[in-house]
């Protein structure tokens, strides 16, 4: 094929031409927009649409729902677990979230501009990859094995411990106490979050001009000063985008309480997401754990509409660039 | 841009390392330590899945096993019959990243090819779909299970993991399109290919390495999905690898070491994936944030 001569041919043409020549078979595309368009809409935007309907409804799963209006979210604005679940919620935004993005952006800053020019790339990468770990597996698994390391008898953390002189009388139970329990599933949702805020900043950072942090050098600027001034400010949008991304990921998590905690001790743990499958499968209150579905849904959109909005304006700053 | 560069891996020159400094030293090493705790977890699930319960209630766990067994491994092997779960999990995943990356590229390819009308407010619902929570679509998805008789059937996640990750497929395979060279689009233009002939003949050879990485990610997600496969699949025999696991762990080890033999062959399949497609995924990854 001759792209370049055809494309020098093009060159030739006024832009106007240029254009409609491609404009001229638009209307062709549409037809591929129908597949993809139309399982979408009835599996996802059609259950969706269910959803929204059964949270009108009292249902127990069997036979048809009735309709009862905005009783079940009456029910909610009262409902002590519910609001519960949301402040554990907010609690799980600062543990996979803003911890991670922090830690991650000081760590990928390290890593990639510290550690790699110094002991290689080779180095940089394995880190990486140990960081990234716990994202890979998944995460029924990791809480299988925190369950098991965090059991107050038989458990690594409690036998590290006592070997460290601690009395065995003393050691906590650390998924088993209900002020505990949300604090130890926080701590091990950083340790699962921080590998993918690390592999996101990598990736931005290798995307700067290395000429401005090595001008920074020459100046004679230390590192701190360079992470600061040069590093934290070029990565502005990247951690805009992925503190909003964690956030989302934060307010679904679903899987680790399951494992790890079903909730409790009592409600201790309790999250909203946890919350709707709990009265959709073990109460049969399906009208209310819709309702909490939607709410939770609600408050997701909110939050996607916002990160739109941030890549919009990031995609015209590039298109002015 | 080009289509290449968009998707190419980050890379640093290493022609020449700069001095190491003792304080670089030290920085190495307390990296290092980070990494080795984050990497204790599996480490205590290796030791103490090839260990003794003997071994285990005269050293702790924190030891290496004096003798090593396999026996726990293949105990929960036998018992939780692994293999037909790896099988479940295997071509269940790999069945509906085939169906998302399809659909999701015919999508991607009107939108980021065809420049269509109301592009942008199509990826904008497929963003809110993406970030909807499944609690928000599960009950109606079990109802409709049940009455088309696809409750406990692997069919029912292969077309719901397929099918909502089309959305998320198309935001990433347009992001990628929007910068496909346009002078190869006019050229095949001038050439006379219509619509169908320039997604077969152009545009699907370039973006083959850009289509794989994303079907790596794509299969990895549904390998660890979890809710889903909880409500439809309640048999034994149909349940995944990531499901199985977490359910059967207590009904057939009280035992501690036993435990850990059941996280790690729970875990080994996933950390295989990740040392063979390390880099498909690190970049289908950052694909998705930096767009």
């Amino acid at each position: 094929m001759s792209a370049a001569t055809v494309s020098k041919d093009v060159k030739t043409k006024p832009v106007k031409a240029r254009k409609s020549s491609l404009e001229k078979g638009k209307g062709q595309f549409y037809a591929y927009l129908i597949p993809g368009l139309s399982l979408f809409t009835i599996v996802i935007v059609g259950s969706f649409f269910f959803n929204i309907y059964i949270s009108f409804t009292k249902w127990n799963g069997l036979g048809s729902p009735r309709w009862i209006g905005t009783k079940n979210y009456e029910n909610l604005m009262v409902d002590a677990v519910f609001w519960e679940s949301f402040l554990h919620a907010f609690m799980f935004i600062a543990a996979m979230s803003i911890i991670p993005t922090f830690l991650g952006v000081f760590v990928a800053s390290m890593l990639f501009d510290y550690i790699a020019p110094r002991f290689g790339n080779g180095a940089a990468a394995f880190m990486r990859a140990g960081f990234y770990m716990p994202q890979v597996i998944p995460m029924t698994i990791t809480g299988v094995i925190w369950v098991w390391l965090l059991n107050p008898v038989s458990g690594v953390i409690n036998n590290f411990l006592t070997a460290l002189g601690v009395s065995k009388d003393v050691t906590p139970n650390w998924l088993g106490d209900e002020n505990l329990a949300i604090w130890s599933l926080s701590v091990i949702m950083v340790w699962i979050q921080i590998g993918y805020t690390i592999v996101i900043f990598m990736s931005g950072l290798s995307r700067l001009d290395p000429s401005l942090t090595e001008a920074a050098q020459l100046d004679g600027a230390t590192w701190f000063q360079r992470f600061r001034i040069i590093i934290l400010a070029q990565l502005g949008p990247e951690i805009g985008v992925v503190l909003l991304t964690t956030m989302v990921a934060a307010l679904k998590v679903f899987a680790p309480v399951y494992v790890m905690t079903s909730g409790g001790p009592g409600t201790s743990t309790q999250v909203p997401a946890y919350f709707s499958y709990f009265h959709f499968f073990t109460t049969h209150k399906v009208g209310y754990g819709a309702a909490v579905a939607t709410v939770l849904s609600l408050i997701l959109t909110v939050l996607a509409i916002v990160i739109l909005q941030i890549q919009n304006k990031q995609q015209a700053k590039e298109n002015q660039r | 841009m080009s289509t290449t560069t968009a998707v190419k891996a980050p890379k640093i020159k290493t022609s020449a390392l700069k001095p190491r400094s003792f304080i670089s030293w030290v920085t190495f090493a307390f990296m290092l330590a980070a990494v080795i705790v984050w990497l204790f977890p599996f480490w205590m699930a290796v030791a103490n899945a090839l260990k003794t319960p003997d071994d285990f209630i005269q050293q702790g766990p924190l030891a290496w096993p004096a003798h090593v067994t396999f026996e726990h491994i293949v105990k929960f092997w036998n018992d939780s019959n692994f293999p037909l779960k790896f099988w479940n999990s295997t071509w269940t995943s790999l069945a509906a990243a085939g169906i998302t990356v399809a659909f999701g590229f015919l999508t991607a390819y009107a939108i980021g090819i065809g420049k269509i009308k109301g592009k942008t407010w199509i990826l904008g619902v497929f963003m809110v779909a993406f970030t909807i929570p499944q609690e928000a679509l599960i009950y109606p998805m079990y109802n409709a299970a049940k009455k088309l008789n696809l409750y406990d059937n692997l069919l029912s996640i292969v077309l719901i993991f397929g099918i909502s990750g089309i959305a998320f497929a198309t935001y990433l395979i347009s992001s990628v399109l929007n910068e496909f060279p346009t002078e190869v689009l006019e050229a095949a233009k001038i050439d006379g290919a219509n619509a169908w002939r320039m997604m077969i003949d152009v545009v699907l050879p370039i973006l083959r390495p850009t289509l794989m990485v994303i079907t790596v990610m794509v299969f990895i997600y549904n390998w660890n999905e979890f809710l889903i496969p909880l409500v439809l699949l309640p048999s034994n025999d149909n349940q995944t690898v990531s499901l199985g696991i977490a359910l059967t762990v207590g009904q057939w080890t009280a035992e501690p070491t036993a435990r850990a033999a059941a996280a790690l062959l729970g875990a080994l399949p996933s950390i295989l994936f990740f040392v063979i497609f390390q880099r498909s995924l690190m970049r289908g990854v950052t694909m998705g944030s930096s767009k």
